[in-house]
């Protein structure tokens, strides 16, 4: 077991104490926070060489979400680490009864490679703040990324405490076999047995879980809309580092009418967005690496091409070329084109449930349209499917909007956008069935990584109350028992 | 297994069809649960009686109260507990609707226990109706009379389809953990708790585990050992020590080891009477393996008092073990038996050392007149949950979480937090299709003008207080009014 040295050296700085005074959380946190503000940009490096990822983006997700979870963090740790008081019975109105946070102890964060900086740091930021020591195991994916936080998050936060180890699936499942006492793990459903396998190493050791997951998530939009605000916030959803976002709108559902509509619309939107040749553009972000880039271009040969198709692999680009626009060819990867080269991401129209896109969440710049008659077919196509992480419904009828939250299951939910709701910390962020288990963000994430710990502390005298409780048991004592600890339904005075 | 497929189709496809998530059908169903626990009073109490040798009037206190106080709460704050709740809005989703709508999960199993068969199938049943989820429940076979009357009466008082029972034993269990589940809670061992976990993982179900463990009890020199060994004998034997919570074994000098064993001795004494066989209020080991098992812990050990047993009516009567070996079997399972070994320790700090050498366990006990004490042990240990100068009683508090942690557990019921265990707590964020104005700072093409502004909209660098948010909001309108002018 080659990692057994590493966590029994981290459970020997858990045991002695040492991360549980709310002095050295902070300490730690604020190490972090320097980490985003020192190595600003050579996060904004590594991202762009991993993934092309446009700065603008790295800057808003990988930077600045992580410092506003920080900052709340910060501001509240002392009220959140608090012992939270609860209402008494009768029998314990004497007693003090509270809910103590207790940290688990020794966790293990896995983080995948979208947005590399973010989805280990944030989950971080409550295992700290709860108390915990961590290993943390970054994508091995994202290369650049993976070396930084491997060289220098050793230079701010305390190395009895927190470890990073690299590595691919080998490592992990070595790192698997050690026990600890919680597992944070976010993947994408692109390979959605990884959860079930996290699941079942932890199941080993008792371990509990949040594992987020990922899904296709469903992007209905009525008839009724103001289609480019509509295609301006589906587009920057969809395109968004590239599409490989958990929370991407993955597919849009919507009439024949809502589609020829939405087509221009769209089209606009990107040029706006990327100019009218989003290969040249910083802003548009390229495919991780050459399996995922495969992965993707493979789903092509879905529907028919109503923007974009092109695809170069050199640069694991994935767009429009400045010939295509206007074509509404037939189009597949297969076709051998003059020019593999690129201008603006895609969308596919008329896609059907069968085609290959609509098999796997994409986490590409692909956005398939697949036409519904209407918002009942809507609800009945997503409701057979597996629970996604996040549904999304546009609508100017807040009625409709409301009809497919009521009617449908989700991680999340958010009305006339994408994206937006995992930008608030006060919201808990996390799937459902096949899209993930557990929750964070905020104050979620805190919890996430703390015991809630029942204690009722008595006292000694009032020996004579209890009594009641003791045997020889009786009739009498039975009755006064259940007059002290019976909750009676409120309305039932029977004055009235 | 078809069988199952079919009990958990039917389950599902009642689920589906939407019924159970209005709260009036939730709290009929409740209601209807209120009346079978009032109507069939005398067969559950006749039920734990045959399977525990449980009298009335404990198994009332015991099984019944408890239930009849869980569904009291739950049909009182439905309603609040059911309402979506508005969260905090940053300044950018300040026009926005946010809110968290917490909603079933689908269909759960619920697997119970033999040791308090009745009420560990009932709480997280009505935590689960509260919450608007088609429920399996499988109670334990262990206790068959509870496990066949229970089967006979939920079809009788709640909907068929949406409320099934399974009986049977481990095979019965295997086939029904193949099938996929949106939520199991099993109350049981660790052993079978590590199964159930693994098969929960193959459909990414999640779980809530009661297990167990060994629940340390520490009684400090400087406390009133009359009130604390009563109090802590009554944890002990009720049930005949066949309680997840008791107190499995005691930690104190040995100075005070003699006046412990003389305490407890005098209150069994009160509590059983001369002859603790004939008392109507001792109860019996559930079986015969059981029975074998708690004898063989009594192996090699220097008993105080008690010792005495009878096979064929599974009696074993209460037993105190002195000068206890930390690397004896006693101290290697949890009890789950009237046998009360005692550690000696000689301070607080060795005590403390000796429980987090071992699995967190369920409960932590500690008897002490310094609160100080009492604090410092709470701080530096863990387990499920703990009650000072007491036992048990935090199980009785419906606003604390019930449940355990590493070995003991993981997840929590009772009250709100069975309502919250069995929902998916979604969150929401309902945005206006208009003032599309502020988005714009987000759409590429990306300049260090938008990125300030991001910053300004997002940025929590304060926390000044309710005046500080209405100059802030203030300054976020005249801000989002500028970013329009000059964006839009």
């Amino acid at each position: 077991n080659p990692y057994a040295g590493l966590v029994s050296h981290l459970r020997a700085a858990w045991l002695s104490g040492k991360t549980r005074p709310m002095e050295y959380r902070r300490a730690q946190l604020e190490a972090l926070g320097r980490f985003l503000d020192e190595k600003k940009q050579d996060i904004l490096e590594a991202t762009a060489l991993d993934m092309g990822k446009p700065s603008f983006e790295a800057y808003f997700t990988e930077i600045l979400l992580c410092k506003n979870e920080l900052n709340t963090t910060l501001n509240n740790l002392c009220h959140w680490m608090k012992d939270e008081h609860v209402d008494k019975n009768l029998v314990t109105q004497l007693d003090c009864a509270f809910i103590r946070k207790d940290p688990y102890g020794v966790v293990l964060i896995i983080s995948p490679w979208n947005y590399p900086i973010q989805l280990f740091l944030v989950p971080l930021i409550g295992a700290i703040a709860a108390g915990n020591c961590v290993v943390i195991k970054p994508s091995e994916i994202s290369k650049h990324t993976e070396r930084l936080i491997a060289e220098m998050l050793s230079c701010y936060l305390d190395n009895d405490c927190f470890a990073v180890v690299t590595g691919g699936v080998q490592e992990t499942t070595r790192l698997l076999e050690n026990k600890f006492d919680y597992i944070f793990f976010t993947g994408t459903s692109c390979n959605p047995s990884v959860g079930r396998i996290i699941m079942t190493a932890a199941a080993k050791h008792l371990t509990p879980v949040t594992l987020e997951l990922g899904g296709k998530n469903p992007c209905y939009v009525s008839d009724c809309c103001d289609v480019q605000n509509v295609a301006r916030r589906v587009a920057w959803g969809r395109f968004f580092n590239a599409g490989q976002t958990c929370i991407a709108p993955d597919y849009v559902l919507c009439s024949v009418v809502m589609q020829e509509k939405l087509m221009p619309a769209l089209r606009e939107a990107i040029t706006e967005f990327y100019g009218p040749n989003p290969q040249e553009s910083p802003d548009f972000g390229r495919i991780v690496g050459d399996k995922q880039f495969r992965r993707v271009r493979a789903l092509l040969c879905s529907g028919r091409v109503a923007m974009g198709g092109q695809t170069d692999e050199k640069e694991r680009y994935i767009g429009e070329g400045p010939w295509s626009r206007g074509l509404w060819d037939h189009l597949c990867p297969s076709d051998v084109l003059p020019y593999p080269f690129s201008t603006a991401p895609t969308v596919l129209a008329d896609v059907l449930p069968s085609d290959p896109i609509m098999q796997e969440e994409i986490f590409g710049p692909i956005l398939p349209i697949v036409v519904v008659a209407n918002v009942d077919e809507a609800v009945d196509f997503i409701n057979a499917r597996p629970r996604p992480l996040v549904v999304y419904a546009f609508s100017c009828d807040s009625k409709v909007v409301n009809q497919v939250l009521e009617r449908t299951s989700s991680g999340g939910f958010c009305g006339n956008d994408t994206l937006m709701h995992v930008t608030l910390t006060s919201l808990p962020f996390g799937g459902i069935g096949n899209s993930g288990l557990g929750k964070y963000h905020g104050k979620f994430t805190f919890d996430t990584f703390s015991h809630h710990r029942a204690c009722l502390h008595r006292s000694m005298g009032l020996e004579t109350l209890n009594a009641l409780r003791y045997p020889p048991y009786n009739q009498q004592k039975l009755g006064l028992l259940t007059a002290t600890f019976e909750v009676k339904r409120k309305g039932m005075c029977t004055l009235l | 297994m078809e069988k199952m497929q079919q009990v958990v189709g039917r389950a599902r496809a009642a689920f589906n069809s939407g019924r159970c998530r209005s709260l009036e059908f939730r709290m009929q169903q409740l209601k209807a649960l209120e009346r079978m626990v009032q109507e069939k009073e005398k067969e559950i109490l006749a039920a734990l009686k045959a399977d525990l040798h449980k009298r009335g009037p404990n198994a009332y206190s015991q099984e019944v109260l408890g239930v009849l106080g869980e569904l009291a709460l739950a049909m009182d704050k439905l309603p609040s507990w059911a309402a979506p709740q508005p969260v905090k809005k940053n300044l950018l989703t300040m026009r926005d609707e946010a809110y968290i709508c917490p909603e079933p999960l689908g269909v759960v199993l619920i697997i119970g226990a033999w040791n308090y068969p009745f009420v560990l199938v009932m709480q997280p049943l009505i935590g689960a109706i509260a919450a608007g989820n088609a429920v399996v429940v499988k109670p334990s076979e262990v206790s068959e009379n509870t496990a066949q009357l229970v089967a006979d009466l939920l079809p009788q008082y709640l909907d068929r389809e949406l409320y099934p029972v399974v009986t049977g034993g481990v095979p019965e269990t295997t086939a029904l953990l193949t099938q996929r589940f949106d939520h199991i809670l099993y109350t049981g061992n660790s052993t079978v708790g590590k199964i159930v976990m693994e098969a929960a993982a193959k459909h990414l179900t999640p779980v809530t585990l009661e297990l167990g463990g060994k629940s340390p009890c520490y009684i400090d020199k400087d406390c009133d050992l009359a009130v604390a060994c009563r109090r802590i004998a009554w944890g002990k034997y009720m049930n005949c020590g066949q309680t997840c919570i008791a107190p499995d074994y005691i930690l104190c000098d040995p100075s005070i080891q003699s006046e412990v064993v003389e305490n407890i001795k005098a209150t069994l004494q009160e509590f059983y009477g001369e002859d603790v066989k004939s008392s109507p209020d001792y109860e019996r080991i559930v079986n015969k393996r059981h029975f074998k098992r708690i004898l063989g812990l009594l192996e090699g050990q220097k008993i105080a008092h008690g010792g005495e047993a009878d096979e064929a009516s599974c009696f074993i009567a209460p037993t105190i073990l002195t000068d206890v070996s930390p690397e004896s079997k006693v101290m290697e399972e949890e009890i789950f038996g009237p046998v009360l070994p005692i550690l000696t320790v000689k301070s607080v700090d060795e005590a403390i050392e000796f429980i987090n050498r071992r699995e967190k366990p369920l409960t932590l006990y500690v008897f002490s007149n310094s609160k100080k004490l009492i604090k410092r042990v709470i701080s530096e240990t863990s387990s499920g949950g703990v009650t000072g100068n007491d036992v048990i009683m935090h199980f009785f508090l419906s606003t604390l979480p019930f449940g355990g942690v590493g070995n003991s557990g993981m997840g929590a019921y009772h009250g709100k937090h069975s309502f919250e265990t069995f929902s998916h707590r979604r969150a929401c964020l309902i945005k206006d299709l208009k003032m599309e104005g502020t988005n714009k700072l987000r759409y590429p093409p990306g300049s260090q003008k938008k990125v300030d502004w991001a910053k300004f909209f997002l940025l929590k660098r304060f926390n000044k207080g309710r005046v500080g948010l209405v100059i802030l909001a203030l300054l976020g309108i005249v801000a989002a009014v500028v970013v329009k002018v000059s964006f839009g």
